[in-house]
């Protein structure tokens, strides 16, 4: 049964993790490996607007959101538009920005005493004899939230039809009238929104600190690859799979293990089906 | 500006003394030996000669010796991706297999060290090219991402089943008799493999290397198996970082998990984008440059990484060709304004 409820809690985690860096990728094919920096940025931002501004720990948060979103959608415009197409410059770009604002962070703001975000609503709760926190409930229901109303924004609103046509065919998309650069930042200040939004649900759970960043990247490229780059149904249930395995070796084997999982399961996936259990974009040509 | 930039165009044209010297007839006049031999012979006499110049200053001898290593592993950086076609982000991952092999040949047979640099060069490329023979087939991205989490996770599975030392490591290792025969032995090596790997991609397996990198499907075509080449271009490769792992181990006299740390992986990339993708040589420069900045930056902390690893992102994006192209471009040609 513990298995069961911290699976599925788990899985969601990194479904939150991952959701930002797939849809980057889904749309304008950037590996984005400024996600986990992004990720510690909103986390240290909610916690600097309020105990340094002292605001309202809802505004903090949706300020912190806001700002995250304008960091990435920064980031797009200023650098790597110009890298576009050249993924292994894409790829150094990305990562050299992301290690630079995570070890800047290590060196001016995150040091010293602990920083920690408070969680939503306090106490736990007992589900069918298993102690669970109402943070980890609500990681689920945020988790399945975000899920959902990404799916309901690409499938039915203007702008996230773009994008898919964009993730599509981008040449087909152009020929429409869709502008790919305007929708490669309006993807990235999103992927960068949902970044934040996954810090501020989980942070709550440990402290914020610099090695996160590292950790949710390893995690979100892991599920990706999995998954198939780009396809949202595979990086969901890359995630359950993962997610699930991890626990499993947690319990069993114990918790050195638990990164080793996801590299192990992104070294089989990869040798195995190199396009991952959904990808199905240009699978062959490009990947082997 | 804008309208003078309109009807004229920058036009680049060889210098006289390039084309005179391109084939055999550079022999013919002192000068244009001289424009051929120059800028080798002050590479290679300046790297020779920098233990002596550094001799007043210890600490930067022992500098220079983690440049070479830093330059080994940027070189073979530089000749995967470039050569073969293989970005591998893993360079951490040759540097921990040395280093590990050096050190347990070392502590558990007490063989000496003037053997156990060149096994645990071969083993350890040996070991490197088995590890990675199941993702050759990959390419891109996925290789990149692959060969990037191959030191993480040596890394942590040492650090799993307490094997090697676990996280303490392996202490204890012999150090060098003396620091001339270190720093020589490294300086010796960079050269070697430059020179070595200079002239290779111009032989007949340099070829289908390149064949490989730009047009894997009309090599396979012709009846070459490009796996096998692939696994060549790695063991190459990591021969080189193994290759100053073991040095490194003994050094520092010590193998431990942070020789599989993401610095080994990071600093010779940022090096080859530095000096020059695909000259071989501009990685090693790359390294003269970086590595002194990361050591004056020491003070600093974690911020030196920061401070690179913006320069890095400057130079991917603004300056992407690199020193070693610039430089050679400016010594090889001319540039005038033409009008249309």
């Amino acid at each position: 049964m513990e298995i069961l409820i911290y699976g599925i809690i788990n899985s969601v985690t990194l479904v939150l993790m991952a959701l930002g860096f797939t849809l980057v990728y889904g749309v304008s094919r950037l590996p984005n490996f400024a996600h986990g920096a992004l990720y510690v940025v909103a986390g240290y931002l909610t916690w600097i607007f309020m105990n340094r501004l002292g605001l309202n720990y809802g505004i903090s948060i949706l300020a912190a959101l806001i700002v995250t979103c304008l960091i990435g959608a920064a980031m797009y415009q200023f650098v790597l538009i110009r890298v576009r197409g050249m993924p292994i410059s894409e790829i150094i770009a990305s990562y050299a920005i992301g290690l630079a604002i995570l070890e800047g962070l290590r060196w001016g703001g995150l040091k010293g005493s602990t920083f920690t975000l408070p969680p939503f609503i306090e106490g736990s709760v007992e589900i069918l004899g298993v102690s669970v926190d109402f943070q980890r409930i609500l990681v689920v229901f945020i988790g399945a939230f975000m899920m959902i109303g990404l799916w309901v924004f690409v499938s039915r609103t203007r702008l996230g039809l773009a994008l898919k046509g964009m993730a599509q065919d981008e040449r087909a998309a152009l020929t429409l009238g869709i502008d790919s650069d305007k929708m490669a930042v309006v993807a990235m200040a999103l992927g960068s929104g949902l970044a934040g939004v996954a810090a501020v649900t989980l942070f709550p759970l440990g402290n914020i600190v610099v090695e996160a960043g590292y950790n949710v990247l390893i995690m979100a490229v892991a599920v990706c690859i999995v998954g198939g780059l780009g396809s949202w149904t595979g990086a969901v249930l890359a995630a359950f799979l993962i997610g699930f395995a991890q626990i499993l070796t947690v319990v069993y084997l114990g918790a050195h293990f638990q990164v080793v999982v996801a590299l192990i399961a992104i070294i089989i996936t990869l040798v195995l089906r190199p396009s991952g259990l959904f990808g199905r974009q240009k699978e062959l040509e490009e990947r082997v | 500006m804008a309208v003078d930039q309109k009807d004229r165009r920058k036009e680049r044209i060889d210098r006289g003394i390039k084309v005179r010297s391109d084939g055999v007839y550079a022999i013919s006049s002192w000068l244009e030996i001289s424009y051929l031999v120059a800028p080798r012979l002050l590479f290679i006499v300046g790297l020779l000669a920098a233990p002596i110049l550094l001799l007043p200053v210890p600490y930067w001898q022992k500098v220079l010796s983690i440049i070479c290593i830093y330059s080994l592993l940027a070189i073979s950086f530089d000749f995967l991706a470039n050569y073969v076609g293989l970005v591998s982000l893993g360079g951490g991952f040759y540097i921990g297999v040395g280093a590990y092999v050096a050190a347990l040949l070392n502590m558990k047979f007490n063989i000496p060290i003037f053997v156990t640099i060149p096994v645990a060069t071969v083993v350890g490329a040996a070991i490197c090219t088995v590890v990675f023979l199941p993702c050759l087939p990959l390419r891109g991205v996925y290789f990149a991402i692959v060969s990037l989490m191959f030191p993480l996770l040596a890394a942590r599975v040492i650090e799993a089943l307490d094997i090697f030392g676990g996280t303490d490591g392996i202490v204890g290792v012999d150090g060098f008799s003396s620091t001339w025969i270190e720093q020589y032995l490294l300086i010796i090596a960079v050269l070697a493999a430059v020179f070595f790997l200079r002239r290779m991609i111009t032989e007949d397996v340099g070829l289908v290397f390149s064949g490989v990198k730009d047009n894997d499907q009309a090599v396979k075509a012709s009846g070459i198996n490009i796996t096998k080449y692939k696994a060549l271009g790695i063991f190459i490769a990591s021969s080189l970082g193994c290759f100053g792992g073991a040095v490194l181990s003994h050094i520092y006299m010590w193998a431990g998990l942070s020789q599989f740390a993401l610095d080994f992986s990071i600093i010779p990339i940022a090096a080859t984008v530095i000096g020059g993708g695909g000259t071989l040589i501009g990685p090693v420069i790359g390294c003269l440059i970086l590595v002194p900045v990361s050591e004056l930056l020491r003070d600093f902390g974690t911020l030196r990484i920061a401070v690179y690893a913006i320069v890095l992102t400057l130079f991917i994006v603004y300056k992407s060709e690199g020193i070693m192209v610039y430089a050679s471009r400016k010594y090889e040609q001319f540039e005038r304004w033409v009008s249309i």
